[in-house]
């Protein structure tokens, strides 16, 4: 992939684009107030993206996947999450923090039973990192997992999980030696539900509603020891190597909220009239647009840029960390910037202003917050100066 | 029972605003979003449905027109066409061409290809002529079933329910045969990722319309303006026209 594809996407790009904003614009966008006000999982709407390939857009065919790359998968969460901010969430999870980690470090066999259920839209994963006692500091991990004959046993809370009330299974980090600090953090695979796994109350959140965020309780939950994924003691550096791939993702599903805050905003400029002109005949909301504009495409060409690195298989890891926070930081501004145009309609639910502006909130938290992308972008700086 | 063609026409997208040009010659196409017309999914949806029931063999996505064209192909094969030919036709010949010559085109191709049915939205949404299919079906002497709401094959022959002014009429006709889609005949399918990419590999062919044995559209000749309708049917005896 050249540069000459951030100029003009290759033509199979821009064919699924299409298709993935044909869908959103027809089948998301008319339900995606509906699935918000009531908190309702889109899983008619996550069946049919998977038969379109959407939900396992990297994965290789053979295990049934759509065998596309990853600037292809970034443009398809930014389609469906301008449709949609939740369902680009529930795209977003499936693909880059469920399905991520098996596909890169697991077995085959791992893959076949993991992998390939997960791609049809039938089931979805999910990814537990979090706990109630750390967030930012995943080193701290105090799930712990112990060996007992040919079972792992793991005790824990999980805290803040997406799809975990819809998922059929999670990658879950636990510590195997706590002695090693993070170097003694493992990966495990569990199935969804499982013995000894609950799940805690559904969260009410500002925003991304059609999810379920809730808590993962292990209680004595017992997997085979062949449910680990990767080696012992590498759990850390999986979950750090799936968040940068992640956060392209949930870049991605930042630039679609922001884009369709930016359209609502300049659809209203033209329309809504005030001092005897159509509102985008003002200064004022002309620089409004032309800040929100600049926003979402400087954060989109930061995020086609990381994507394409990560497919030339080069180091990602600042782009990633920049296109993410630029992205989030571009959702929140439009979100408000486009309430701020729409003026007391901004305020309604009749628009889908206030919508956006909730949904893009979510995106300056999770899968690393603005300020640890900022520590992340910063420490590749250091190391390039470094004499 | 093996071939199906289906045309498809790259129009300018239903959702833009269309703007005409300064000097009055036409519309702006230039840098504007086009789309393939949306009867030509649905005649494409059909086809690919009758492959799917095993009907016929072989779906052949067909367009006349500018090098552009191959990306209407191209969507038409990631909806699941087997391949496609592009008849190249550009310039002002393709400004000048109508539906006469591109239902000769069709006509030509369906029997090189020895298709047993020719697929073709109902109309196009740019100049909603209404006119290829039925002149398609006349050229090659095959039986219509235009305004399809409903195609069902029934051994050698096709029943078509069609929308029409009084209700709905449904005839059966002989295969090899022309139909049109109507909008209610099917939901056309999102183009999935995985067959966007195996649309990546299928063939499009390439000719020109005088390699099908079709002329040239005529020059279109210049017109003239008169001031009143005396002096109108005056010029039309002069010419002989009446």
């Amino acid at each position: 992939m050249s540069l000459s594809s951030l100029a003009e996407l290759p033509e199979m790009h821009q064919m699924m684009r299409q298709t993935c904003r044909d869908y959103a614009d027809r089948e998301l966008g008319p339900i995606a107030g509906k699935l918000d006000k009531e908190h309702l999982f889109p899983a008619q709407q996550v069946r049919e993206l998977g038969a379109m390939g959407v939900m396992a857009v990297e994965v290789p065919e053979a295990l049934g996947g759509a065998g596309m790359d990853y600037l292809a998968y970034s443009l398809a969460v930014e389609e469906i999450s301008r449709g949609c901010g939740s369902t680009g969430c529930v795209v977003s999870v499936n693909n880059s923090l469920y399905i991520g980690p098996i596909l890169k470090f697991g077995t085959q066999k791992q893959k076949e039973q993991w992998i390939t259920p997960f791609t049809t839209g039938e089931k979805v994963g999910c990814f537990a990192l979090s706990e109630p006692g750390n967030g930012s500091d995943a080193g701290a991990a105090s799930t712990l997992a112990r060996q007992e004959g040919e079972e792992w046993v793991l005790n824990g809370t999980k805290a803040w999980i997406t799809n975990s009330w819809d998922a059929s299974a999670t990658v879950i980090f636990a510590t195997t030696d706590k002695s090693l600090k993070h170097k003694g953090i493992s990966a495990f695979l569990v199935p969804m539900p499982h013995p000894g796994l609950s799940l805690g109350k559904k969260e009410d959140k500002l925003g991304i509603r059609a999810t379920s965020t809730a808590n993962l309780i292990l209680e004595d939950c017992k997997i085979p020891l062949g449910n680990m994924l990767g080696s012992r003691g590498s759990g850390f550096k999986i979950a750090m190597q799936t968040l940068d791939s992640g956060r392209i993702g949930i870049a991605s599903q930042a630039l679609g909220i922001a884009q369709a805050a930016l359209d609502c905003a300049a659809d209203y400029a033209h329309k809504r009239t005030a001092f005897g002109a159509p509102i985008g005949k003002l200064q004022a909301v002309q620089f409004k647009l032309a800040d929100m504009a600049v926003a979402v495409e400087s954060a989109r060409l930061l995020t086609w840029k990381a994507a394409m690195l990560k497919d030339a298989k080069k180091p990602f890891t600042k782009e990633a960390a920049m296109a993410k926070l630029a992205a989030s930081e571009a959702a929140t501004f439009c979100g408000h910037q486009s309430i701020q145009v729409l003026g007391g309609m901004g305020y309604v639910t009749d628009m889908p202003a206030e919508r956006h502006y909730r949904d893009a909130r979510i995106t300056e938290i999770y899968e690393g917050t603005s300020e640890i992308q900022r520590l992340v972008i910063a420490g590749q700086l250091l190391k390039e100066y470094a004499s | 029972m093996s071939r199906v063609l289906v045309g498809v026409k790259r129009v300018i997208d239903y959702a833009v605003k269309i703007r005409v040009k300064p000097d009055h010659s036409g519309v702006v196409t230039d840098g504007v979003k086009h789309s393939m017309n949306p009867f030509c999914e649905i005649a494409v949806e059909e086809a690919v449905k009758l492959k799917e029931k095993k009907f016929i063999k072989e779906v052949v996505a067909v367009s006349c027109g500018p090098t552009q064209v191959t990306e209407t192909i191209r969507t038409a094969l990631a909806m699941g066409c087997d391949r496609g030919i592009h008849v190249e036709v550009s310039g002002k010949d393709y400004e000048a061409m109508g539906p006469l010559q591109i239902s000769k085109i069709f006509a030509a191709l369906a029997k090189k290809e020895e298709a047993s049915l020719v697929i073709l939205g109902k109309q196009a949404i740019d100049d909603d002529c209404n006119q290829t299919g039925q002149m398609t079906a006349a050229l090659l002497d095959w039986p219509q079933g235009t305004f399809a709401s409903e195609v069902t094959i029934d051994g050698e022959k096709v029943k078509v329910v069609r929308e029409i002014d009084g209700g709905l009429e449904t005839i059966k006709i002989s295969m090899p045969a022309v139909l049109t889609a109507d909008l209610r005949l099917n939901t056309p399918r999102y183009a999935t990722l995985p067959n966007i990419m195996k649309a990546k590999k299928k063939k499009i062919a390439n000719m020109k319309p005088a390699d099908l044995g079709v002329d040239e559209p005529p020059t279109r000749l210049a017109g003239v303006k008169v001031e009143t309708v005396d002096d109108l049917v005056a010029k039309l005896k002069a010419n002989g026209t009446i």
